[in-house]
C-alpha cells in the first residue's frame, strides 16, 4: 500500500478497499520506523492525523467524498499550521505556533487530506543540502552518506522513501526542483503567483513559490489543482483561471517543441549528458521535436539571485525581533542588545550570511551597483525566456550539474553550494513554471530532467512529463529498505 | 570588504559578531561579491530593472476592517507580555 500514488490511494479510499486511519497508520508506523535514520521530519503530528483520519472515514460512511479524502500528506515546516508548531528549521521559531493555517494548508485539508508531519528543511529555506537545519541534517534515502537536496529537503526524502505518498515544498531558487532531482522524484515549482503565498514563512517574495513533491506527474497534477487560484490574502496571487491539471496532463500527448539551452549542456559532466541524451532520443520517436536554443544570461542568474535573494531576506527576517514571537535572548541589557542577542542567538551561519549580503546590497552607496543592476540582470534573463517561448513550447534540460553530493561535501564553500543550483535559479527569476522528474542513474544515484515552461503553461509541463513517465519507469524506482 | 564594513553592516542588521568570526566571514562575503561581480560584464544601461516577475502591477485592496483583533491568541504564547503589550527593557530613561 505504501508504494501506491495519490491516484491509486485516491480509487481505493473511494472504493473502500481500505480506510483513512488505515493509511494514516501506516504511514505513521513508516516514519516511525524509518525516519529516525533520514531525520526528514522535524514534527510528527500524530494525534492530530488519527483524529482527522476518523473524521474523514466517518464522512465517508456517510457519503460524504471530498476530492482527496483521507490521504495522508506532508506540510514542509515553512507552512503556517494551526495549532501545530511552524519552525521553518530555525532555532528562531523552536517554540512558535501558528495562530493560522497558511492557504496551500487550509486547501489541502479542506480537500479532505491528513496532515500526518511537518517536514525537515535548511533554516529559513537557505540552502541546498538541507544541512543548514537546526534540526540536523536530512540523509538522501539512496545513499545515507549523500545529502538530499534542499532547502525541501525533509519533504523530498520522505517520499522518496515512501514515509508519504506526497508532501508540500517550496522553490526561491531551486528547493523544490533540486532536492526532487537528487532523491528521484517529481517535483514542481508553479509560475510565481499560481499558489497563495500567504500563511508561508517568507524569505524572498519575489521568487519564493510554493509547489509539490510525488512520485507521478498525474499526482502532481492532482495536487496542483488543488493548491492554485487566487487567494485575496495574497495580493500577489493571480487571478487566472486553474485547470483541472490532472485531466489536462492525461488528454491524448500532443507533439511539442522542445529547445534545449546550449548553456545547459556546455562542460556537463559526461554520465549526465550520456542519460540527458538517451532520454531526448527517446522524446524525438515519440512525439517530440528539438531545436537548440541559447539562453546566454542564464549563467549569471545564480550571481543576479545572490543579491535579489539576500536583499530580500534580509529585509523580510528583519521581523525576528524577540519582541512578539519566536526565540527571545535571556539577561539583556537594553532594547538594541535584546535584537541583536535574539538574532545573533537563534540564526544559523548560513542564514547570518545572507542577512549580511543583503543588508549590504541595500546599503547606502551600493544599491545601484548590486541590487539594481541584479533587476536589469533578471529583465534580461527574463527577456531571453520570453524570445525562446516565441519558438519553442517547452525548454528541457538537466535539473542539477550533477547528483546528490556527500554531506560535508559543500559545507565549507558557500559558492560550491550555490552553483547546484545553476539550472534552477532562472526560472525563479523570471517567474517560470518548472518540474523535476527522474530521467536516470549514475553510480546508483537519481538524476533530475528539468522541463521548464512559459508563464502559466504548468498543463504542457505535466503533460510532458506524463507522457515521458509512459515510455519509461524511472518513476517507479525506488530506494532499497533495510 | 574590510572588517569596519562588515561590524557596520552587522549592527544595521542587528547581528552580533564575535571578533573570532570576522576574518571567516569576510572572507566568505568576498568569495560571495566575486560572484556576484561577474554580472558588471554586461552592459545594462538601457534595460529598465525587473522587480515583479510576472511584471504585473501590485493589486491593492480596499483599506476595510475585515477580521476582528485577537490579542490574546497571539500572545498566548508569549511569557513576556503584560494586560495585552509587549514587554521590552526599559527605552526611555
Amino acid at each position: 500500500m505504501h508504494n501506491k500514488t495519490v491516484s491509486e490511494l485516491k480509487k481505493a479510499i473511494e472504493k473502500k478497499e481500505v480506510s483513512s486511519l488505515e493509511l494514516t497508520s501506516l504511514f505513521i508506523n513508516r516514519i516511525k520506523n524509518m525516519d529516525p535514520e533520514l531525520n526528514s521530519f522535524i514534527t510528527l503530528t500524530e494525534e492530530h492525523a488519527i483524529d482527522k483520519a476518523k473524521i474523514i472515514d466517518k464522512e465517508i460512511s456517510k457519503g460524504i467524498l471530498r476530492p482527496l479524502s483521507g490521504i495522508p500528506l506532508a506540510q514542509k515546516d515553512i507552512f503556517c499550521t494551526k495549532d501545530i508548531k511552524t519552525t521553518c528549521g530555525s532555532k528562531m521559531l523552536d517554540n512558535f505556533i501558528s495562530p493560522y493555517d497558511a492557504t496551500v494548508v487550509e486547501k489541502l485539508n479542506d480537500a479532505g487530506m491528513v496532515i500526518v508531519g511537518k517536514t525537515n528543511m535548511d533554516e529559513f529555506a537557505m540552502g541546498s543540502s538541507n544541512e543548514t537545519s537546526f534540526f540536523g541534517d536530512v540523509k538522501n534515502p539512496w545513499d545515507k552518506d549523500y545529502v538530499p537536496g534542499g532547502s525541501s529537503g525533509g519533504s523530498a526524502a520522505s517520499v522518496s522513501a515512501r514515509l508519504i505518498p506526497c508532501s508540500t515544498g517550496t522553490d526561491t531558487g531551486g528547493s523544490i526542483r533540486q532536492p526532487a532531482s537528487l532523491t528521484g522524484i517529481c517535483g514542481i515549482k508553479p509560475t510565481y503567483g499560481r499558489v497563495s503565498r500567504f500563511g508561508m514563512i517568507a524569505f524572498a517574495s519575489s521568487l519564493d513559490q510554493a509547489g509539490v513533491f510525488t512520485r507521478t506527474a498525474e499526482d502532481s497534477a492532482i495536487l496542483l489543482t488543488h493548491i492554485s487560484g487566487f487567494d485575496p490574502k495574497d495580493s500577489t496571487s493571480s487571478k487566472n483561471p486553474v485547470p483541472d491539471y490532472a485531466a489536462d496532463c492525461t488528454k491524448k500527448f500532443k507533439s511539442l517543441i522542445i529547445g534545449i539551452p546550449s548553456e545547459f549542456l556546455d562542460g556537463l559532466d559526461d554520465k549526465v549528458r550520456e542519460v540527458f541524451d538517451e532520454n531526448i532520443r527517446i522524446l524525438e520517436k515519440n512525439g517530440c521535436k528539438f531545436k537548440k536554443i541559447s539562453l546566454k544570461s542564464s549563467k549569471l542568474g545564480v550571481s543576479a539571485y545572490q543579491v535579489v535573494a539576500p536583499a530580500e531576506c534580509s529585509s523580510n527576517l528583519s521581523r525576528y525581533d524577540g519582541v512578539r514571537f519566536g526565540y527571545r535572548a535571556k539577561n539583556v541589557k537594553n532594547i538594541e542588545e535584546l535584537y541583536k542577542k535574539s538574532r545573533s542567538e537563534a540564526f544559523g551561519p548560513e542564514v547570518k550570511r545572507r542577512i549580511l549580503i543583503g543588508t549590504y546590497a541595500l546599503s547606502a552607496g551600493y544599491y545601484d551597483a548590486y541590487y539594481l543592476k541584479a533587476q536589469k540582470i533578471r529583465k534580461i534573463i527574463s527577456n531571453e525566456f520570453e524570445d525562446a517561448f516565441k519558438e519553442v513550447d517547452l525548454i528541457l534540460g538537466p535539473t542539477t550539474p550533477d547528483t546528490a553530493f556527500k554531506l560535508g561535501e559543500k559545507t565549507n564553500d558557500p559558492i560550491a553550494m550555490y552553483l547546484s543550483d545553476v539550472f534552477t535559479v532562472s526560472t525563479n527569476l523570471a517567474g517560470l513554471p518548472a518540474m523535476s522528474i527522474p530521467m536516470g542513474f549514475k553510480n546508483n544515484l537519481p538524476l533530475g530532467l528539468q522541463i521548464i515552461g512559459n508563464h502559466f503553461d504548468e498543463s504542457k509541463i505535466l503533460s510532458l512529463a506524463h507522457h515521458y513517465q509512459n515510455l519509461t519507469d524511472w518513476h517507479t524506482k525506488s530506494p532499497q529498505e533495510n | 570588504m574590510d572588517k569596519k564594513t562588515i561590524i557596520k553592516i552587522a549592527n544595521l542588521a542587528k547581528l552580533e559578531i564575535k571578533d573570532d568570526k570576522l576574518n571567516d566571514i569576510a572572507s566568505s562575503l568576498e568569495k560571495i561579491l566575486n560572484l556576484v561581480d561577474e554580472m558588471n560584464g554586461v552592459n545594462t544601461d538601457d534595460v529598465t530593472p525587473m522587480s515583479h516577475p510576472l511584471n504585473l502591477k501590485q493589486e491593492l485592496r480596499k483599506d476595510e476592517v475585515k477580521e476582528a483583533n485577537q490579542r490574546d491568541l497571539f500572545q498566548k504564547d508569549n511569557e513576556n507580555t503584560d494586560n495585552g503589550y509587549y514587554k521590552v527593557p526599559k527605552i526611555i530613561d
